[in-house]
């Protein structure tokens, strides 16, 4: 065992201990990959700054530590889940609530939207779809060298379950809020698919939260399937506090000629790593990766992203952005792999960062393995502070020098904003952006749901 | 309005202004010329109160305050303008958003309430009218793209919004073509009211045929070595800056 031992120990004893519980809720596919799985994540362990992929991302802090863990659903807690239902401001989206990693079983497990389209409990799905779940559940994740995918793959039970069959489109996007709560220090484990067929079209909104002050592991998997010419979006927004530890696993298969965006918009969290995998695997296929995070104190945002140019003429692009005030850190870690027969391909990358103070601190690497010959590839990276020039042109414009610096960083973060399609979230997000660069901004005031 | 009063400055330790003094009155604008190098650009800069360059000695009082105590947002606040010779590129700052915190910081400024959004949009039309900008350009990020006139022309527009008591413009005509200029130049009369000044720093007489100057100085070698009227300009368009330079080492000689 590679790892911290003793650490993983902590998991192997927890998988031992509830494997009989989480067998029994789940199907026997999804039962299927659950040894194998952790075979590879007890023979991996828990990442240490020892793997490339998590060398500038200490995730001891957060796995050393005793949480009760939730594999069973409890009645009571869906009643709190329904209670929080969503109360959308001004967002207009078909919503689903999830409580510690799990659907609420309340209101139907499943439910189908205009033109065909199911959301609902991938623990549902499983029963009532086997031949969709048999086809996609665990193929984009299985090439995944990260132990934690494993993990993941070894005890999740639910998470949200998407099929938008083909040609069809919903008129608005999903928005899954995600809880995270308890009155004890929880790990939670989730486990998302989405499925979206041959031309069809879908928006995701992904809203991360914690209801309660304790302290909160979250290691969850997302598998994406985006067929021929079909059109994905999926945005996640990230507002935990500082005691609440999100590592996410985002695997977007792409098919011929489809275009998929994925955006991670972290605004406040304690430790948080987004790895996000992009596997072009049809030609004409288009993918773009967008982030940008807001850390202070001593937070630490950590965004990982895999882009594979499996087939030619296809198009990748990503754009990452951080900026860091008080003692916080953050890394930024773009692979872009082209294979051989991927000619004709078009890839770029940029990672800008800005320092607001001495303390805080950001890594940041590209990884270009490239073995096509016929391939333009781009990418840069900045690691700097506000630009005096622009600042001391506002100033003279009778701006004060706070807000000055306020606007420049808001410009800085509206690069990655403006890449969100739908235009009230768009708005929504430049609002919560400013609120969080000024300080202003509550675990509440910036929830979609109507809290407490 | 503007007393400059012996100012010596430096940039890193070099000395570029030597003794600078000029008296700026309402209703007047002052023309200051010189060849490349002779300190007009840092000039523009102590007045809007940029940090590299540090003044040694001497005095700037603006109606009456010592400008050198305040803040760069405080003398715009104040009614002072600097007009770029390189504007900055703002990305994802838009040009609405930059103009409306800029002039409601003016009204607060004043102790006047915040403009509503429908009266900030009629008065960035009416001024876009007025300084004959483009009015999409008001609709990108704040200079981002912009070509060199049209920055140039941005300057302009922005000194309409805010509506400076002495506006500093450095070097607004330089690399601008014949039709820009010309619109530069009517911003600048169209603004010009018996209550304001303007001092335009040039390098060339081009700019003032269009807007005339009551006084011309030439600065050179950090200072000012010639004042006189607008015939000034013509001789320098003339003769060039040579017998200028001739006369000050003579003078420096005898």
């Amino acid at each position: 065992m590679n790892g911290n031992s003793e650490t993983t120990e902590k998991y192997l004893k927890l998988f031992h201990d509830n494997i009989g519980k989480i067998s029994g809720m789940s199907t026997p596919f999804i039962n299927s990959f659950r040894e194998a799985a952790f075979n590879k994540f007890s023979d991996l362990g828990v990442p240490t700054k020892k793997d490339e992929a998590y060398k500038y991302t200490n995730l001891n802090l957060f796995f050393d530590h005793d949480y009760a863990s939730y594999f069973i659903p409890n009645k009571a807690d869906f009643q709190k889940a329904e209670d929080f239902r969503c109360d959308i401001l001004d967002l207009d989206a078909h919503g689903i609530v999830l409580l510690n990693g799990f659907y609420p079983t309340i209101n139907g497990k499943l439910t189908q939207l205009p033109s065909g389209v199911w959301i609902g409990s991938l623990n549902e799905a499983a029963k009532r779809f086997p031949e969709i779940i048999e086809k996609h559940y665990g193929k984009y994740a299985a090439g995944a060298t990260d132990s934690l995918v494993h993990l993941n793959s070894a005890m999740a039970s639910d998470g949200v379950f998407v099929y938008v069959p083909e040609g069809s489109a919903l008129s608005k996007p999903v928005q899954v809020v995600n809880l995270v709560g308890g009155d004890v220090d929880s790990f939670t484990q989730q486990r998302n698919l989405i499925i979206v067929e041959k031309r069809a079209e879908f928006s995701i909104i992904i809203c991360d939260h914690t209801l309660s002050p304790n302290k909160f592991l979250t290691n969850a998997v997302t598998e994406v399937y985006v067929g021929e010419a079909a059109h994905f979006d999926i945005i996640r927004v990230q507002n935990e506090h500082n005691a609440a530890c999100k590592v996410t696993h985002t695997f977007i298969h792409q098919e011929r000629n489809s275009v998929a965006s994925s955006n991670n918009i972290t605004l406040h969290g304690g430790l948080i790593r987004n790895s996000t995998y992009h596997y072009l695997g049809g030609a004409g296929a288009e993918s773009n990766s967008y982030g940008l995070f807001l850390a202070d104190k001593w937070q630490h945002i950590d965004n990982y992203v895999n882009v594979e140019h499996a087939s030619p003429h296809c198009t990748s692009n990503q754009l990452f952005k951080g900026v860091l005030d008080d003692m916080a850190t953050g890394a930024f870690n773009g692979r872009i792999l082209v294979k051989p027969d991927a000619q004709g391909t078009l890839a770029y990358q940029r990672n800008n960062n800005i320092l607001l103070t001495d303390d805080a601190k950001m890594d940041t690497k590209p990884q270009l393995e490239i073995y096509a010959d016929d391939v333009k590839c781009s990418h840069g990276a900045t690691i700097g502070q506000l630009n005096n020039d622009a600042l001391f042109y506002l100033q003279s414009r009778g701006i004060n020098k706070r807000e000055a610096s306020l606007m420049l960083m808001f410009g800085f973060a509206h690069e990655v904003i403006q890449n969100i399609k739908i235009e009230p979230l768009r708005e929504r997000m430049d609002n919560l952006v400013m609120q969080r660069l000024r300080g202003e901004l509550s675990r509440c005031a910036s929830c979609m749901v109507k809290c407490g | 309005m503007l007393i400059i009063d012996n100012l010596k400055a430096t940039i890193s330790g070099k000395n570029i202004l030597k003794g600078i003094s000029l008296k700026v009155k309402p209703g007047e604008i002052h023309a200051i010329m010189g060849p490349n190098g002779s300190g007009k650009s840092t000039l523009a800069a102590v007045l809007a109160g940029r940090e590299f360059v540090e003044v040694t000695e001497g005095s700037i009082t603006y109606l009456g305050k010592d400008l050198l105590e305040m803040s760069p947002e405080d003398r715009a606040k104040e009614g002072i303008f600097l007009g770029f010779q390189y504007p900055i590129e703002i990305p994802g700052v838009s040009m609405v958003n930059f103009m409306k915190t800029a002039v409601n910081e003016h009204r607060k400024y004043k102790g006047l309430d915040p403009l509503s959004a429908s009266d900030f949009l009629k008065m960035m039309r009416e001024k876009k009218e007025m300084v004959e900008i483009d009015s999409k350009l008001a609709n990108r990020s704040v200079n981002e793209g912009f070509s060199g006139g049209e920055k140039k022309k941005n300057e302009i527009f922005q000194m309409a919004m805010l509506e400076p008591k002495l506006a500093i413009l450095d070097e607004t005509d330089s690399g601008l073509d014949i039709d820009a200029l010309r619109i530069v130049a009517n911003g600048v009369n169209k603004i010009k009211r018996p209550d304001n000044a303007f001092i335009v720093i040039t390098h060339y007489q081009r700019l003032l045929d269009y807007i005339i100057p009551d006084v011309v100085h030439v600065l050179y070698d950090g200072r000012i070595v010639k004042t006189a009227g607008k015939e000034l300009a013509m001789e320098l368009e003339e003769k060039g800056y040579d017998w200028i330079k001739k006369e000050v080492e003579n003078h420096i000689l005898a």
